[in-house]
């Protein structure tokens, strides 16, 4: 609690204390009604001083119509007619709930702050021989800083010194360590974990990825949604409405009555008005959404998903139709051996073996593929460079270990007359024949990330009615990864102009309500995020390109964040919906029953500060988000 | 546009906040975001920035006297 708030909780435990013990006395005491009055006015005075100087003050400002003159007309009013516990109550009632938002969304604010704790503190440099511990902000670029186990890495740069294992936790919400070592590339905010780092920065400390992160979820909240501009306006209106309703309720009938000829009742329907007033606070509403929005975002970013503002977590919400990339989004883009199959008398590893050796010399990216799966070291007296030969456009034919080994394409085991078999798979193949006969043939093809599959199925159960796969590759590759993944709608052999075009053909085709979001890596797709409804940009930790041009910006490049998402703003969106149905039902149907005299003061402040503690213990749970 | 840190107790305060800010002449467009504590305000061409925020500081003052912006 800050002081200013424990400041407040003195003053309600004071006079809520004063109240309820006059209330016991003049039980028993019979006292004369002015006393009584004076000794109620000690306790109101203690807790409503600050809104009552609030309200004079505000109708001189010209703010007529806000809460503290509501509270300050509701509770004068109560007291002039009588009812001094009443009116003593709602004042006390009032600043406990003031109270307990201001405690909440502080709550809330440091919650957050500590998901997001990768503001590092210091950075140590060496002045002279010594080590210090000096300002990030103040370390140049080009400057050497040391990093111990434990510490953060405060500014980006290059290791030149050391080797350790760094955890990235703190920004992508995965404990996956990572390797650092001379010469590596370090990005502020991961934690050093074993030894000691000497890194060379190459940038401030503004523009370290850390700052960079901080700055957007911090300003994330100045974008607003709808909901929140529609509340801020509702407020706007309501409350004055509101006000003028309640005169209207208090002076009204009773001139009627006057007309009429029937006693003209003023205190009742003096009371009746004042009721409605309580009733009428708009806080929950105000407060609760921000804050779900907020707890929303924050929640988000500590799984590693940064919301640029509350509008594109309402976007995301509404999305319906999800476009993505294939390469670097879907796939790994990195091309591995996907599948080895000999023929009868070889082994894999037999055969991996045999294309190894064969592929030995050459450069080409497929020949790395082969070496790195085959991971053994080949002796060169085995292969002599002597006995290779290149077939330009077919592969090679070398001499390993004393036997003719031809390595290439299908046109090369055709042209050599060898019968081969056909891989049902998509991709690169590499057919193998021995002195003349087949051996079998490696694929070689760009992996599918493992959770691709999870994201497609969890995206449609979480509203998304069509994943759109676009990508430059040839159809059949496209077609097979899609069917994998179970894609309904396919784009293949793109430029990366027409990506752009066919995601504008897209737009105009969906419904207005319908939103679309593209997701991509952020470095080739800048114009089709920003052309989107909703540009989300994976793998951001360390691109600078992808946080500038994205929306929503995934740290890592795990496609299953994309579905974590979705589910995090379509959670935070029905919290907000909860909370505007929920308060506004309740307001409406407590005003209708004061208006008629069914509700006295105490149900009044039950639907004013009870309402709004539970919308905004409803809008925190928007920052708990579990799988 | 540029960024103030304040301080404000509760929401409907801070929206007011950002109504006032905005008819500050001066002001091209101004945002109060109560959950962030933070003020962004977008300044006409030209004019002096320091002297339009003691302007702002007033209204805000005018409409939450509780208020605060750290210039």
């Amino acid at each position: 609690m800050t002081r200013k708030q424990k400041k407040v909780l003195i003053r309600v435990i004071i006079s809520a204390i004063l109240v309820v013990g006059l209330r016991i006395t003049f039980q028993f005491a019979d006292v004369n009604k002015y006393i009584e009055l004076v000794c109620y006015l000690v306790p109101y005075f203690i807790i409503g001083y600050d809104i009552l100087k609030k309200a004079v003050l505000g109708i001189f400002h010209g703010e007529v119509f806000d809460e503290n003159f509501l509270m300050a007309i509701a509770t004068v009013g109560a007291i002039a007619l009588g009812e001094y516990v009443e009116g003593t109550a709602v004042m006390l009632f009032y600043q406990i709930g003031e109270l307990f938002q201001s405690y909440a969304v502080g709550k809330s604010r440091r919650n957050i702050s500590e998901l997001m704790d990768i503001r590092p503190d210091y950075a140590n440099i060496y002045e002279g021989d010594e080590l210090v511990q000096v300002d990030p902000d103040d370390v140049e670029i080009g400057t050497v800083i040391v990093v111990k186990p434990g510490e953060k890495v405060p500014i980006d740069g290059e290791v030149i010194e050391g080797t350790s294992t760094l955890n990235t936790s703190a920004l992508t919400g995965e404990s996956l360590p990572r390797e650092a070592k001379a010469g590596d590339e370090v990005i502020s905010g991961c934690v050093n974990m074993s030894g000691v780092l000497k890194i060379k920065t190459t940038k401030p400390f503004g523009d370290s990825t850390v700052s960079k992160i901080l700055e957007l979820v911090e300003n994330s909240s100045m974008k607003k949604s709808h909901s929140e501009n529609f509340i801020t306006r509702f407020a706007k209106y309501y409350t004055p409405a509101v006000c003028i309703g309640a005169l209207a309720l208090a002076v009204l009938p009773p001139v009627i009555n006057i007309i009429i000829g029937n006693p003209a009742a003023w205190s009742k329907w003096v009371i009746r008005a004042l009721t409605t007033l309580v009733i009428s606070c708009p806080c929950a509403l105000v407060i609760s959404i921000p804050l779900s929005f907020f707890g929303g975002i924050g929640g988000a970013s500590a799984k590693g998903i940064l919301v640029k503002g509350s509008n594109y977590l309402e976007i995301l919400s509404q999305t319906k139709y999800l476009v993505c990339d294939k390469t670097g989004t879907l796939t790994k883009g990195v091309f591995q051996v996907t599948e080895i199959k000999p023929a009868e008398k070889y082994t894999e590893a037999e055969l991996l073996k045999l294309a190894a050796c064969a592929e030995n010399y050459s450069n080409h990216p497929i020949s790395k593929n082969l070496k790195e799966a085959y991971g053994g070291d080949i002796d060169p007296a085995d292969v002599p460079e002597s006995g290779i030969e290149e077939v330009a456009g077919h592969g090679i034919i070398a001499r390993v270990s004393g036997k003719e080994v031809a390595c290439g394409n299908i046109k090369l085991m055709k042209k050599l007359g060898v019968s081969y078999f056909t891989p049902d798979k998509t991709g690169t193949e590499v057919h193998v024949a021995v002195d003349g006969v087949y051996a079998g043939y490696i694929l070689i093809s760009d992996i599918v990330k493992p959770t691709a599959a999870k994201m497609v199925s969890e995206l449609k159960a979480n509203g998304v009615e069509h994943v759109v796969m676009l990508t430059g590759d040839a159809k059949k590759v496209a077609d097979s990864v899609a069917d994998e993944l179970g894609i309904d709608i396919v784009k293949s052999e793109l430029l990366p102009a027409d990506k752009v075009a066919e995601v504008e053909k897209l737009i105009s085709e969906k419904g207005e309500k319908e939103k679309l979001a593209f997701v991509g890596d952020g470095i080739n797709d800048a114009p089709v995020l920003s052309r989107a409804d909703i540009g989300i940009a994976m793998g951001g930790l360390g691109s600078d390109a992808a946080i500038e041009a994205a929306d929503v910006v995934l740290m890592d490049d795990d496609p299953a964040k994309i579905a974590t998402a979705m589910k995090i703003s379509r959670k935070t969106l029905r919290i907000v919906h909860q909370n505007i149905v929920f308060a506004l039902v309740v307001k409406f149907a407590c005003l209708g029953f004061g208006a008629i005299g069914f509700l006295n003061m105490w149900w009044a402040i039950f639907s004013d500060v009870g309402v709004m503690i539970l919308a905004v213990l409803n809008a925190t749970r928007a920052l708990k988000f579990k799988e | 546009m540029k960024k103030y840190k304040i301080e404000v107790d509760c929401a409907n305060c801070a929206a007011k906040m950002e109504e006032a800010t905005k008819k500050v002449s001066g002001v091209k467009d101004a945002t109060v975001a109560f959950m962030a504590q933070k003020m962004s305000v977008e300044f006409e061409d030209g004019v002096d920035e320091a002297k339009v925020m003691k302007d702002v500081l007033k209204a805000c003052r005018k409409v939450e006297p509780d208020c605060e912006i750290y210039l």
